[in-house]
């Protein structure tokens, strides 16, 4: 105890007048930072979508057109990022392959919400049977890892991009299943839902019009990240040689044509990368902006 | 447990359907150019294809259940066998990477919490944004680029077994584990972040503080262990994903794990070594995500008493 | 520093001046805290009484350190131990300040105890820690504080975790935590808000019992002036971050000068009602603290506001009778300005801020 008594004592020996400089924080708003990451975001991928569509009518060189020069720098010439060991617009081919990037990014993805959330909210809403074959069937689809699944489904299919999107459509499912299946019982509880079955509604009509909508808006801030993670998942494939079959151009193809030439020229590899990169990035930028708005607006 | 048995009969079922998916007949395409009808009706004979399609599955499910695995149609060699050799590559990795994953993440993730926007947390969260934007085959290729071929400090493919020279060998592993730590690894912060922080604001702790015990005291004595549990649950998928699904960075670095195996056997239309690699590597996911829920009643004895 | 004043400061045992607590959140500044004073003397109890959201778990937070991130203490704040100014000292630089002079209760004993750890273990870490026990000691020390809360069987209920006790042995036990250095200042948050109502008294009749047997001062915080009534020495009431009126127990009650005080007093009920008697309740609900007006935070819900407290803000000043005494109102009870103020908003039958005025407003509604 005496111990104590001496720590006491030397804490008060310090003189009551003196003041530190730090004693008194000094009171300031932190600042919020400015986030461009969002707006910045949204840009690119509206860059890319745009792309993706008007591709035929852009001024660019045919992506699948063999040149007789190989420049390799970038910059030079007619090809404004190079060309790849075949010749061929890198730029018109990173422009051709966000047709497919997006095509599997918005159309697989858009079909795994359909079913997942329709799914999710008949078990959630149901429960019972309903729920435990669409529980059991979800968990059925996350019993294999993620990469494992889609190779062995695209190997045993024919690769094609119906294939392909239907691949990832599949993977995405138990992400929206999930989270609309647990909304969905957090909501049915909910006095309006009540209210509406007790005035007669139709289970189709209670969830349609009472439930869809509160169900959505956390669905759509996991769209983004889903949309992230299916891009990526495409990639890998193309990357593999498992995705649409060549020459159509993607950007997991472009990466896997330019490694053995890495050494001598790294931008064959670095551009598709990079263009990975900005729209991995722009996606999960989006997602957690719509995340911290919708978290706000659910506190409100 | 009745589900776990109803989701391997399931699982079991899709893998072994997955060989119906092929389309065309396999037969086909087993068959060496300009072979007769002759060696055709042999083949469909010694892999049984003219049965019926249930009586095959359960002759295959009986089969594996012996630890049978089927023939590779290319090598003719065991398809276990090759899995035997190849399995412990894939499972090193999967195993150093969850390692590492865990041995960056705990304190970052810790002293992230602690401080939230000190410098340790935005440092985090700038390289956990940039991680979590490049994918695993982009990772693996920038570290090449940067540690093999321009730095020259580290092999760039090549497979060095540890029994030949542990040294090599460990070169041989580091980029291929950083490059499949990355990304779970920057989940893993973010997992342990979120929840110690809810934690950190919790009265137990806020009384700890009150007593005056010391920072890394409360961090991990009365914080990290109830901050846990969503880390622990997303483990078990990690590890069985690092396992199972390690494809790309093993055909990048040539490593012979069970991931190139698939590859290599999907090239070469090999279905039954796909098909048992996708089996095996869906128990190993099933079987670790059932072990997860086991570790709750470590980390907390609430669990304890409700379970029992 | 005169020698007065170095004197009046050693007799106290807490000195808070001045002291302003913001909290940065998205919706602006709250101003949780907005310039609070308090004095204790050693040996008494001081009650600290307010409704949630008036800022009175903040202000025992900032004595304790414990204060969020996201909360900002103003410079001009002072909270001084025994004349320590404790934002001068971490408590980083003095490991055996806060947990051994200073110790707090919290509110719910269901939460303020680690799940993952038994009692035991957690006694024996903070006595380790601060007074350098062996193991041994630190186990005997343990089961003596159990003996001295009044826990049955203390040898085994220290090898059991938090959640096999009732929450009135949880209250027990988070009491012998904070005693367990001898602290000279006890700040107890609602230390009886979430027992029942049978086990209040006994952890109210605990502390007290404790802090006659050592001598220390205490904080008792509670929104029930009930709570404080026969066991503080004097009673401050805190209303949207500020004190309203502070003065000796027994003058309070004797002599209330607040509305918000007599309001308070109102809403506590009292068996000698006849049953089925509506209780009082005060009309509306604190304000939201983000970038107050010039006003008197109580005036929309004051019986008596004039148009004058809703421009000026009433700064808390000793009545001129009593220095011991103080009200921040202008247009205090008791007093003719008072007495003329809360009259006419009757007969008007709304306030200042236009809320209803009932006649009966003081003792039930109707």
């Amino acid at each position: 105890m005496t111990d104590v008594v001496g720590h006491t004592g030397s804490a008060l020996s310090v003189p009551p007048t003196v003041k530190s400089a730090d004693a008194a924080p000094v009171v300031k708003r932190r600042r919020r930072r400015r986030d461009y990451g969002a707006p910045l975001g949204a840009v690119w991928l509206g860059l890319v979508v745009v792309g993706a569509i008007t591709a035929d009518w852009l001024p660019l060189a045919d992506p699948n057109e063999i040149g007789n020069v190989f420049s390799a720098t970038p910059g030079l010439g007619d090809h404004l990022l190079g060309t790849d060991i075949l010749g061929r617009d890198i730029l018109s081919r990173c422009v051709y392959g966000a047709r497919i990037s997006m095509a599997v990014g918005l159309g697989a993805t858009a079909l795994a919400m359909v079913v997942g959330v329709a799914f999710g909210m008949a078990a959630g809403y149901f429960r019972g049977a309903v729920d435990s074959t669409i529980s059991l069937f979800v968990n059925f689809l996350m019993a294999f890892p993620p990469l494992m699944f889609l190779i062995a489904l695209v190997a045993a299919m024919r690769p094609s991009l119906t294939n392909l999107v239907l691949g990832l459509a599949l993977l995405g499912i138990p992400n929206f299943a999930r989270i609309a299946r647990a909304n969905t019982i957090a909501f049915a509880e909910r006095e309006f839902v009540t209210a509406s079955k007790a005035l007669g509604a139709s289970p189709f009509r209670v969830l349609t019009r009472e439930l869809l909508a509160n169900v959505m808006l956390p669905v759509m801030s996991l769209m983004l990240v889903v949309m992230a993670a299916l891009v990526v998942a495409e990639g890998s494939l193309s990357f593999l040689g498992l995705g649409v079959p060549p020459p159509t151009p993607s950007w997991g193809g472009m990466l896997a044509d330019g490694r053995s030439q890495m050494n001598e020229h790294p931008h064959l590899v670095m551009i598709p990368g990079l263009f990975f990169f900005l729209t991995v990035f722009a996606f999960n930028r989006l997602g957690d902006w719509a995340r911290g708005r919708i978290g706000r607006e659910s506190s409100l | 447990m009745a589900r776990f048995v109803l989701l391997l009969v399931m699982v079991s079922v899709a893998t072994f359907l997955l060989l119906e998916l092929i389309p065309g007949d396999p037969v086909d395409g087993l068959l060496p150019e300009g072979a007769t009808e002759e060696m055709r009706q042999q083949l469909i004979q010694l892999y049984g294809f003219d049965q019926s399609l249930v009586t095959r599955y359960v002759s295959w499910l009986g089969d594996l259940l012996h630890g049978d695995l089927g023939t590779s149609w290319q090598t003719r060699i065991p398809v276990a066998t090759t899995i035997a050799e190849r399995a412990p590559v894939s499972l090193e990795l999967a195993v150093l990477a969850m390692a590492l994953a865990l041995a960056v993440a705990i304190p970052v993730g810790i002293y992230s919490a602690y401080r939230p926007g000190g410098i340790v947390d935005r440092i985090a969260t700038f390289i956990a944004s940039a991680t979590l934007a490049t994918p695993a085959f982009v990772l693996a290729i920038v570290l090449v680029w940067v540690f093999g071929v321009q730095l020259g400090w580290l092999p760039i493919v090549g497979w060095v077994p540890f029994s030949e020279d542990p040294f090599q060998h460990l070169r041989a592993v580091i980029l291929p584990v950083i490059s499949l730590a990355g990304g779970e690894c920057v989940l893993f912060i973010r997992l342990l972040k979120g929840d110690m922080m809810a934690t950190l604001q919790q009265d137990h702790v806020l009384s700890a503080r009150a007593r005056g015990l010391p920072t890394w005291r409360i961090l991990v004595r009365h914080a990290l262990r109830q901050s846990s549990f969503s880390l622990v649950t997303v483990s078990g998928v990690v590890i069985g994903r690092l396992i199972g699904g390690a494809v790309i960075v093993e055909m990048i670095f040539s490593i012979p794990g069970l991931g190139s195996l698939v590859v290599i056997a999907i090239n070469n239309r090999d279905f039954i070594t796909v098909q048992a690699i996708v089996l095996l590597s869906a128990l190993i996911y099933l079987v670790l995500n059932s072990l997860v829920d086991l570790a709750y009643p470590l980390l907390d004895p609430r669990v304890r008493r409700a379970t029992t | 520093m005169s020698t007065i004043e170095a004197r009046t400061a050693s007799r106290l045992l807490l000195q808070v001046r001045n002291l302003k607590v913001w909290f940065d959140t998205p919706r602006g500044l709250v101003r949780a805290v907005d310039g609070v004073d308090l004095d204790l003397r050693a040996g008494e109890t001081l009650g600290i009484v307010g409704e949630s959201g008036s800022g009175k778990s903040v202000l025992s937070r900032s004595i304790m350190k414990i204060l969020a991130p996201s909360a900002r203490v103003l410079p001009g704040s002072e909270i001084r131990l025994k004349g320590l100014d404790l934002a001068t000292v971490s408590p980083k630089q003095n490991k055996h300040l806060w947990g051994v002079d200073l110790s707090m209760v919290f509110q719910d004993p269901m939460t303020s105890l680690t799940p993952v750890l038994t009692v035991g273990a957690q006694l024996t870490e903070t006595l380790r820690f601060h007074l350098g026990l062996s193991r041994d000691q630190a186990e005997e020390e343990a089961i003596r504080l159990l003996t001295l809360v009044g826990i049955p069987e203390p040898a085994k209920r220290a090898k059991q975790y938090p959640h096999n006790l009732s929450g009135g042995m949880r209250q027990r036990v988070t009491i012998a935590l904070a005693i367990s250095c001898s602290p000279e200042l006890l700040i107890a948050d609602e230390p009886t808000t979430a027992l029942d109502v049978t086990v209040q008294h006994q952890i109210l009749n605990l502390l007290e019992r404790l802090q006659a047997d050592s001598g220390m001062g205490m904080v008792l915080i509670t929104h029930d002036l009930g709570v404080v009534a026969g066991r503080a020495d004097s009673i401050a009431v805190m209303y949207a971050g500020r004190i309203v009126e502070k003065a000796p127990t027994k003058r309070l009650f004797s002599n209330m000068r607040h509305p918000y005080t007599r309001a308070l007093i109102d809403a506590i009920p009292r068996i000698s009602h006849p049953s089925h008697t509506r209780l009082a309740s005060i009309p509306g609900r604190p304000p939201v603290l983000i970038d107050p007006p010039q006003a008197c935070g109580f005036a929309p819900r004051c019986p008596s506001a004039q148009p004058r407290c809703l421009s000026e803000t009433p700064v808390l000043e000793p009545t001129p009778i009593d220095p011991a005494h103080a009200s921040a109102c202008f247009f205090p009870l008791g007093t003719p300005a008072g007495d003329a103020a809360r009259e006419n908003n009757i007969k008007a039958g709304v306030n200042a801020a236009g809320t209803a005025v009932n006649a009966g407003e003081s003792t039930d509604g109707r």
